[in-house]
C-alpha cells in the first residue's frame, strides 16, 4: 500500500475515533462534561478533541522511508479530487452553523455543528479517495 | 469514478520483452510507486504525459508503441470515417 494511502486510512482513522471519543465523553458525562447546553463548560474538551486530531494526525503514520515512500502525480490528482468533494461537504453543511448563529442558538450547538462540519468533510474526503486508490480514476 | 480508462498499453508486453523487468523496477525508473504502475498496466490510470514519455523511453521504444487511444472510442472518430 503507498504511503500517501496509508496515510488516508489514518486520516480517516482518526477523523471517526477521535468525535467518538468526545461523543462518548459527552455522552457520559465523564470529567464533569455534560451534554446539556445550559450546563456548558464543553469548550475544553471540544478543543482538546480538535488538537488530538491535528496532533494524531501528524503522528499516527510513520514518516515516509527514504526512497521508498514516494508522492507521485496519482496521488496528487486522488488528494486533489478528494479534496475537492471534502471542500463541497464542509461548505454545505456549514449551513447550519450559520443558521444557528443567525437563530441565535445556544454556543454549543453552533459548536458542536462546526466541528461535525469538520468531522463530516474530513470523513468524506478521506472515504473518496480510498475508493480513487481503489477503483482507479 | 471508477471509469476505466480509454487509453490502452503495452507496458505488460514490454516489461516482459525486456528482461522480465518487475512493475517494481519500472516505478523506480520512473519514480512513482509500484500501484501506480499497475494503474496504469490495468487501465484504471492515466499517467500524465511526462509520465508517458518516461514509460516509452524506460523500454526505449516511441509513445505510441507503448500507448493507443482506439478510434472507435470517441463518437467524433467514428461519425468522421462514417462520412
Amino acid at each position: 500500500m503507498p504511503f500517501e494511502e496509508r496515510r488516508t486510512w489514518a486520516y480517516l482513522a482518526t477523523a471517526l475515533i477521535v468525535p467518538a471519543g468526545y461523543l462518548l465523553v459527552l455522552v457520559t458525562g465523564l470529567g464533569g462534561l455534560s451534554a446539556s447546553p445550559a450546563e456548558g463548560g464543553f469548550q475544553v474538551p471540544l478543543l482538546v478533541a480538535v488538537g488530538t486530531g491535528i496532533v494524531a494526525n501528524m503522528f499516527f503514520v510513520r514518516p515516509p522511508r527514504k526512497g521508498r515512500d514516494r508522492r507521485d502525480e496519482r496521488d496528487a490528482e486522488i488528494g486533489r479530487r478528494g479534496e475537492r468533494v471534502g471542500f463541497i461537504v464542509l461548505g454545505a453543511a456549514m449551513i447550519v452553523p450559520f443558521a444557528l448563529v443567525m437563530a441565535e442558538a445556544a454556543y454549543f450547538w453552533t459548536a458542536h455543528a462546526m466541528y461535525l462540519a469538520y468531522v463530516a468533510s474530513a470523513v468524506v474526503s478521506s472515504a473518496v479517495k480510498l475508493v480513487l486508490y481503489r477503483r482507479g480514476l | 469514478m471508477g471509469k476505466p480508462t480509454k487509453v490502452t498499453n503495452r507496458i505488460r508486453d514490454l516489461r516482459f520483452a525486456n528482461g522480465r523487468m518487475t512493475q517494481a523496477e519500472l516505478a523506480d525508473r520512473i519514480e512513482v510507486t509500484r500501484q501506480t504502475v499497475i494503474a496504469i498496466e490495468q487501465g484504471r490510470y492515466s499517467p500524465s504525459l511526462e509520465t508517458a514519455f518516461q514509460i516509452a523511453r524506460v523500454f526505449g521504444v516511441r509513445i505510441d508503441d507503448v500507448f493507443a487511444y482506439p478510434d472507435s472510442a470517441s463518437p467524433d472518430a467514428a461519425s468522421a470515417d462514417g462520412a
